[in-house]
């Protein structure tokens, strides 16, 4: 990103070589060593054989991306994008309004601490609460117990409404920062005067406001997006056999079936997808920021809103 | 009608927002309640603290845990704090080859699924034939921990112009004196708070932790992992408590050493 010569002074760096290698050295063999040749490592074994008590056997074969495609599997891929798309979707319609509100008031240190406080507690604590809550010796079912309303514990955990339940509890906070501070350094004029020329309060939203906070909701979606794609602590510990994630299959395949070659490709399959939403991320928000066509286009563009929204 | 959206006015995002609010402290605060309860599950019998008694005398278990954790935590932010600023102060002060690859590298791990990392790196070990233990896990959290230290500090380095370096090469230091005296002190607040938020992350994670650990190398989580297994008890609760003070103290006064630093 920061090219060198383009900062003031910058010219120098030409003769300043040394000792930077020197100084970049330990992270880079450090990171090389220890993620890169690791994934390296991954990818070679999908494409071998499995061993008899896991590790892998020098030949060459496709049945680890075979496997993938089998209905089983298929299954677990296609709840686990049910559920990653769900839980974001949930998320980010939450996070969206929490951010437009913390950005426009007053008391904004106060705000980010109550959304920090529990974004700041331990994961895995976060999880267990909700155990606390909705198992059958929980909170719920004592209250619900006590008020005589059930005489039998009712069984909230363990289904895929759990788990999209803690996963949306979980990632909340990671959408509602970044939109807070990208809502944040938006001109807020910009939708007083849309409403001035008659844009209605939802129309100026809608298109004035997110058309600029684009680069937001992305940052958002993808917060969220990549770890719930990549789940696997809150599925074990909330969800039931028909909520299972790649994250599950992986971990099952790695300790339980020891095949390793299957979930090398599965972890893949995880990888690819992580990395192709964030070059997505990347091309948009460098078109949306660098001399910021995109914005400026939006922001003329709510001239001609209020024809729009007059007329609805 | 077209008066401006005062903050008082937009209802609907307030409301929103509060219920928010709720739906994230409501499941810390029922924790806190049940801390307190005196019954071991069930309905609310009456208060006591002897959860919290029973946490600090008698669990072993989970304070060996703690032990390792504290140890893990401490020594990986230490060794990723020292590679990771050596490794923002040549991006961004010096020209070298493989700029563009360490950046690429520092980046990836924050990206990437935690149990991509962990899944990983287990293949690896095998791989190279290191048994899991407490070093396996030590070295997996430098390698996540090492990215986020790199880019605190690097944020920091990006706020100075490098004439402060060429100053100090005008006036004689050697590198090793620019480093010392002039880069490092300049950089102590992302240090800092690479050095800390190191240390939580690391406290905090379950999931690389979850498959890189041996027999003997339980954490913190691991071992509230596995008694969350066994249903809810109420150790746990007052565990939870504890954590949850243990974070906010943490993070108060990391803000506040930083404004303290900042001020000087």
């Amino acid at each position: 990103m920061n090219r060198p010569g383009d900062r003031a002074g910058g010219g120098a760096l030409g003769s300043v070589r040394e000792p930077g290698g020197l100084y970049a050295a330990p992270a880079t063999l450090w990171l090389t060593v220890f993620f890169l040749a690791p994934l390296a490592i991954i990818v070679a074994y999908s494409f071998l054989t499995p061993g008899a008590r896991g590790g892998v056997e020098w030949t060459p074969t496709l049945d680890a991306y075979r496997a993938i495609a089998n209905p089983t599997f298929a299954k677990v891929t296609l709840n686990t994008i049910l559920v990653a798309i769900g839980a974001t979707a949930v998320t980010l319609v939450i996070a969206l309004p929490c951010g437009y509100y913390m950005a426009r008031s007053e008391r904004q240190t106060l705000l980010l601490m109550l959304v920090m406080i529990p974004f700041w507690t331990n994961f895995l604590i976060r999880i267990y609460a909700w155990i606390a809550i909705l198992g059958n010796e929980g909170f719920l079912n004592d209250l619900l117990r006590a008020l005589g309303l059930v005489d039998e514990s009712v069984r909230f955990l363990y289904n895929r409404g759990a788990v999209m339940l803690v996963l949306v509890y979980t990632y909340l906070p990671y959408a509602i920062l970044p939109l807070y501070s990208t809502i944040d350094k938006f001109d807020f004029s910009l939708l007083e005067a849309a409403r001035d020329l008659g844009a209605s309060k939802l129309g100026a939203i809608v298109r004035v406001l997110l058309p600029n906070v684009k680069g937001g909701i992305l940052t958002a979606f993808l917060f969220t997006f990549i770890p719930i794609f990549g789940a696997y602590a809150v599925p074990l510990l909330v969800g039931g056999t028909e909520s299972y994630m790649l994250g599950n299959l992986i971990a099952d395949e790695l300790t339980k079936s020891r095949d390793w070659p299957l979930a090398s490709a599965i972890s893949l399959v995880i990888t690819l997808v992580t990395t192709i939403g964030v070059l997505l991320l990347l091309r948009a928000n460098g078109a949306s920021t660098l001399g910021g066509p995109a914005g400026e286009a939006s922001a003329d563009g709510a001239a001609p809103e209020p024809a729009v929204g007059g007329a609805r | 009608m077209s008066r401006p959206a005062s903050p008082r006015r937009s209802s609907f995002s307030r409301g929103v927002f509060i219920g928010t609010i709720v739906f994230l402290s409501l499941p810390l605060l029922v924790l806190v309640l049940y801390s307190f309860n005196e019954s071991k599950s069930g309905g609310w019998t009456g208060f006591s603290v002897k959860w919290y008694v029973k946490l600090f005398t008698d669990s072993p278990q989970l304070w060996r845990a703690f032990g390792n954790s504290a140890v893990v935590a401490l020594g990986s932010a230490a060794v990723a704090t020292v590679i990771g600023t050596l490794g923002a102060v040549a991006v961004n002060w010096y020209r070298f080859r493989l700029r563009g690859y360490l950046r690429t590298l520092t980046f990836m791990p924050m990206i990437l699924p935690e149990i991509i990392i962990g899944v990983s790196l287990l293949v690896f070990f095998s791989g190279v034939g290191l048994r899991l233990s407490l070093f396996t896990v030590f070295v997996a959290h430098v390698s996540f921990n090492l990215p986020f230290v790199f880019l605190l500090v690097l944020a920091r380095l990006e706020e100075f112009d490098f004439s402060i370096v060429e100053a100090a090469r005008d006036l004689g230091a050697s590198d090793g004196q620019t480093l010392l005296r002039v880069i490092l002190p300049i950089s102590t607040p992302g240090i800092v708070s690479g050095f800390l938020t190191a240390v939580t992350l690391s406290l905090e994670d379950f999931v690389i932790t979850f498959f890189v650990t041996g027999p003997g190398a339980t954490t913190l989580p691991l071992y509230v992992y596995s008694a969350i297994r066994f249903g809810v008890s109420p150790v746990i609760n007052a565990l939870s408590v504890v954590m949850i003070l243990g974070t906010v103290l943490l993070t108060w006064s990391t803000r506040n050493f930083l404004k303290y630093i900042a001020a000087k």
